[in-house]
This record gives C-alpha cells, structure tokens and sequence, in this order.
C-alpha cells in the first residue's frame, strides 16, 4: 500500500521536517524523498509505505492537510497505482 | 524516486488539483426486465427492491475509493432497463408511478440521478411504449433525478417521424409543466439516434435489453487537463503535434477510469462494463471543451475551424482512450453541451457560436445539441424539426446523435436560464422561425439509408 505525498507551494523552513514528523507520529514508513523548485514553486514528494499506519485514512488524510495549511503549502496523498496507471504502460 | 518520475508525478498532481480532471461518474446498469409484473403495484415493489439491493453500498464503495486513491469521482448514478419495457404486460398502469418508483430508490441508495425512463421506437411503438411518451411531462415534474431518454432513429431502421413530432410536443410540455422551476424538466430529457444501450452519462443513461443483469460503466472527463496539455504546445506547432498531445493526454486520462472501474467492480463483485472516453465538461472555468478548441487557435468557438479542430479533438481522445481501456463504449468523444461549458456560454454570449454551427459540430462530436435553451415560444413542430435533423445526420453517418433542448417557457431572447450545479446556465440561442409542421406533420418513416446495407 503505497502513495505519494506531495507538497507544493513557497519555499519556507522544515518542510520536510513537519511532513516526515506527522508521518512517523502516524506509523507511517518513508521510503523515499525527492525535492525541487519547478517554475519557481517548492515541490516535495514523498514516496511512503501506508501498510502499517496507525491511523483511519480519514485521519491520516485531515492531518497531513492541516500541516500542508500550517505551511501554506498544498499537500496531496494519493495512492502510487494511480501514477502507475497513468504513467506506465 | 526509482520508479517514479518526479515530472510524472507532478504532472498528475496538476492535473487533479488545477486541472479539474476527475472520474466523472461511476453509474450502475441495473436490468428491470425480472421485475416485470402484470400487476403495477408489484411491478413497482420489484423494481424497488431490485434498485436498492443491487446499488445499496454504489455510494459508499464509490466515496471509499476516492477517498483511498485521492482521485476525485463527482457522480455516482444508475441506469435501468427502459421502463416501456416493462409497461407492456401491464396495460392499466400509470408510468408516473414507476416514475416515483425509480426516484424514490434513486434517493434510497443515494445516487445522483437515475436513467432509464425511456423508450426505444426507432422502428415504431411497441406496446407501453406510448404510454410512457405521453406521461414523461408529468414523470419529469413530479420527480427530481429521474432522467428520461427516448430513441426515435437508427442507422439500421431509419427515423420514426411520428415519433420525433410527439418528440417536439414533449419537449415543449416537459419545460411548460416545470416553468417554475427553470423548466428543468427538459434539461433531463434526451431524443436520440443510435442510442448507445451502455452509455453511464445523464440525461441519456439506460439500460439496453443486450446488457447483462447488472454492471458497473466509468465515464471519464478532463477537459480541463487537455486544454493545459495543449497551452504547453508552441502555436506554431502542427495539427499533428496537436493530434498527439491529445492522444497522450487522453491515454492518461482514461486510464484512470479504468483504475477506478478496476477497483469498484472489485469491491462491488459487479462486472466491469465500458469505459465512456469521454471530454465531459462543468460550468467551472477552464474545464471546457470550447476553451481546447480555442487553445488550438481559435479566436472563439463558433467561428470558421471550429468543425475541423472538434473533429481532431473527438478523434484523438478515442485514440488516446481505446488503448488505455478494456472496453469502451457509450458516447466515448468531446461533449458539447452549451450550459454545461463555460467556454461556450462565453462564445454564445458575446455571438460566435450560434444553434446552426452548433449543428454541424454534431456531426463530428461524441453526441448532439445538448443544453442549449430555445426561446419559450418555439413551436412543437419547431422542436421536432431540429430533432429529424439531427437523427438524420446521426442515421447517415452512423453515429449517434440527440437533443436536448430547454424552450425557456415565458423568456425571449437575451434572457438566461439558470440551471445550477453541473447543469450550469445558458443564454436563449435564437431558432429559424420559418416552420417544418407540413413536413413533421407527414408523420411515417424516413427509410433506412444505404450505409445500413452492409451484410
């Protein structure tokens, strides 16, 4: 069970910090970190294992938009097979 | 990221989050045919139950997955047999009553919208088929998400134009008898040609008598997606650079739906039915079939190029999407719907896009004239006419086609009609006053054409 954490918006400090602080307060395994700046936005994407979180989806989904609104920053978890799906033939 | 790319992603996320791109509707094919009954009252508590059995966790395993996935899913609907089917053995009753049958199980599981209040007479009226015609004015004011569809010409049979001018008087008393309310009773009415008996998007969704008992179909969408894809493009870069971009962004787009059917029909233990490849667009801005076309270099749809871009678009989302997909069916193609778009509410505001272009992009889009508002005192025999010509263009170049017409019953032209929701608004497109009722009036059938010769 495995998504993708994506966090898009002004650059500010410990966006990484936050986002990996409520993940492991939630159980959940990162496997995998990428950031960049693209068309003068920050992205972070977060690879993550979901199999083991602590937390009803619903949860996990409130938290995780409450820190991506604490930051400014939007934050998005969708599920990999929906990359996989649109990406991968 | 090993697996994946990092502008893959992003492209994604873009699209879901700015793009408007969603899974338009996830709608369930319920056959009626086994709640055929002689007695109404029975018929009506068969239906019902079969209804609410069979679609009773559609919303809740629709939400779940949306929720799970991140994938925005707006609709959830049914579509069942047509009810004539099931009026035939019983001759003393009132369609109205199977009418509020199908609202009130509609409301029951939860859904949106429920199709299938129709009737198909291509050929000619078959028993209950009649009485169904002459109770949808009623059927429709009395319900609130009951879609009706009737389909009066094939490519195989020809055009039943005693049908089509009951059409005309129909489509007049829907809006007359919900006057009050927007006249919205004719935005949920549908005349077709060659209706697809699979298609999961309303006001046309049914049932056909082909399909299997019960079965799961995705209507996929992102206009939205496509006109940003396209915005990307330099615009000096040829129709074929275009062509591809489409194709790419369509394959992307559809394989979502897939997913999404995929994991429902899973959940649901109902079969996967067809992926409808379609570009359905919302009154929100930029998620707009008119605004791709104009992406491509038009000034605003409606003007000169507007038939060929459609024609491109319509054919490259098919190319894109059939290969993404197991089966495809329904409407599968760029939507045109003038109250639905904000880009062709723009363009038939400020003129560009008048009913006559209208009608030559229906022979090149997925479907018809859809939600495009008529001034209230457009005649019956009016009505009918746009409906045999759009069956005819249908009927020769086998496609389907349909209208759905809205006559703002007590407005004129400059007025507006407010729909809200995904019905959006529309302003009241003139119609050639010059009338066809000798025509209508002759009633029979225009003869099947020679491409239904090809055994």
């Amino acid at each position: 069970m495995k998504a993708v954490i994506t966090v898009i918006g002004r650059d500010t400090v410990g966006v990484i910090a936050r986002v990996s602080g409520v993940c492991s307060e939630m159980n959940i395994n990162i496997e995998d970190v990428t950031q960049s700046i693209m068309q003068q936005m920050f992205c972070m994407i977060m690879l993550v294992d979901l199999s083991r979180c602590s937390v009803p989806q619903e949860e996990m989904r409130r938290r995780l938009a409450e820190v991506g609104q604490e930051m400014r920053m939007q934050v998005n978890v969708t599920r990999q097979e929906v990359f996989d799906a649109m990406h991968h033939i | 990221m090993s697996i994946l790319n990092t502008k893959d992603i992003l492209e994604t996320i873009h699209m879901l989050t700015d793009q408007s791109l969603d899974v338009r509707t996830v709608t369930m094919g319920i056959s009626l045919l086994d709640c055929i009954s002689p007695d109404p009252g029975r018929a009506c508590e068969n239906i019902y139950r079969k209804i609410t059995t069979r679609a009773a966790r559609l919303v809740e395993v629709v939400e779940e997955i949306s929720a799970e996935y991140g994938i925005p899913i707006v609709n959830k609907r049914i579509s069942v047999t047509p009810v004539a089917m099931l009026l035939g053995a019983a001759p003393g009753a009132d369609p109205v009553n199977y009418a509020r049958t199908l609202d009130a199980a509609a409301k029951a599981v939860g859904v949106n919208f429920i199709g299938g209040f129709g009737a198909l007479v291509h050929k000619g009226f078959g028993p209950g088929d009649e009485r169904l015609l002459q109770a949808i004015p009623e059927a429709l004011a009395v319900t609130d998400v009951v879609c009706s569809s009737v389909n009066v010409g094939s490519t195989k049979s020809g055009i039943n134009m005693d049908a089509v001018a009951r059409m005309g008087r129909i489509v007049r008393a829907t809006a007359e008898g919900t006057a009050g309310n927007q006249c919205m009773g004719a935005a949920k009415l549908v005349t077709f040609c060659n209706a697809p008996e699979d298609n999961p998007f309303m006001a046309g969704a049914f049932h056909g008598p082909g399909e299997p008992d019960c079965e799961l179909h995705v209507g996929v969408s992102g206009p939205g997606a496509v006109r940003a894809a396209l915005a990307s493009l330099p615009k000096d870069a040829p129709l074929d650079a275009v062509a591809e971009l489409v194709k790419r962004t369509a394959f992307k787009i559809t394989r979502l739906g897939q997913l999404v059917a995929d994991l429902a029909s899973e959940r649901l233990g109902v079969p996967a039915g067809i992926i409808d490849l379609s570009l359905a667009p919302t009154p929100a801005v930029g998620d707009s079939v008119a605004n791709i076309l104009e992406e491509m270099g038009l000034e605003s749809c409606g003007c000169c190029g507007t038939t060929a871009a459609l024609a491109l678009l319509n054919d490259a989302v098919k190319k894109g999407g059939v290969m993404a997909s197991n089966h495809v069916g329904g409407l599968s193609g760029a939507f045109i719907p003038v109250s639905e778009d904000d880009g062709m509410i723009c363009a038939a505001q400020r003129g560009s896009l008048t009913l006559e272009k209208l009608e030559a992009m229906t022979a090149v889009c997925s479907v018809g004239i859809d939600m495009v508002v008529l001034p209230g005192d457009t005649p019956a025999e009016v009505i009918s006419g746009l409906i045999a010509d759009e069956a005819a263009i249908g009927m020769v170049n086998g496609k389907t086609t349909a209208v759905r017409v809205i006559p703002a019953i007590g407005r004129g032209a400059g007025e507006v009609l407010d729909f809200g929701g995904l019905l959006g608004h529309a302003p009241i497109m003139p119609i050639s006053r010059y009338s066809p009722a000798v025509f209508v009036g002759r009633g029979g059938r225009i003869p099947a054409p020679m491409q239904a010769l090809k055994n």
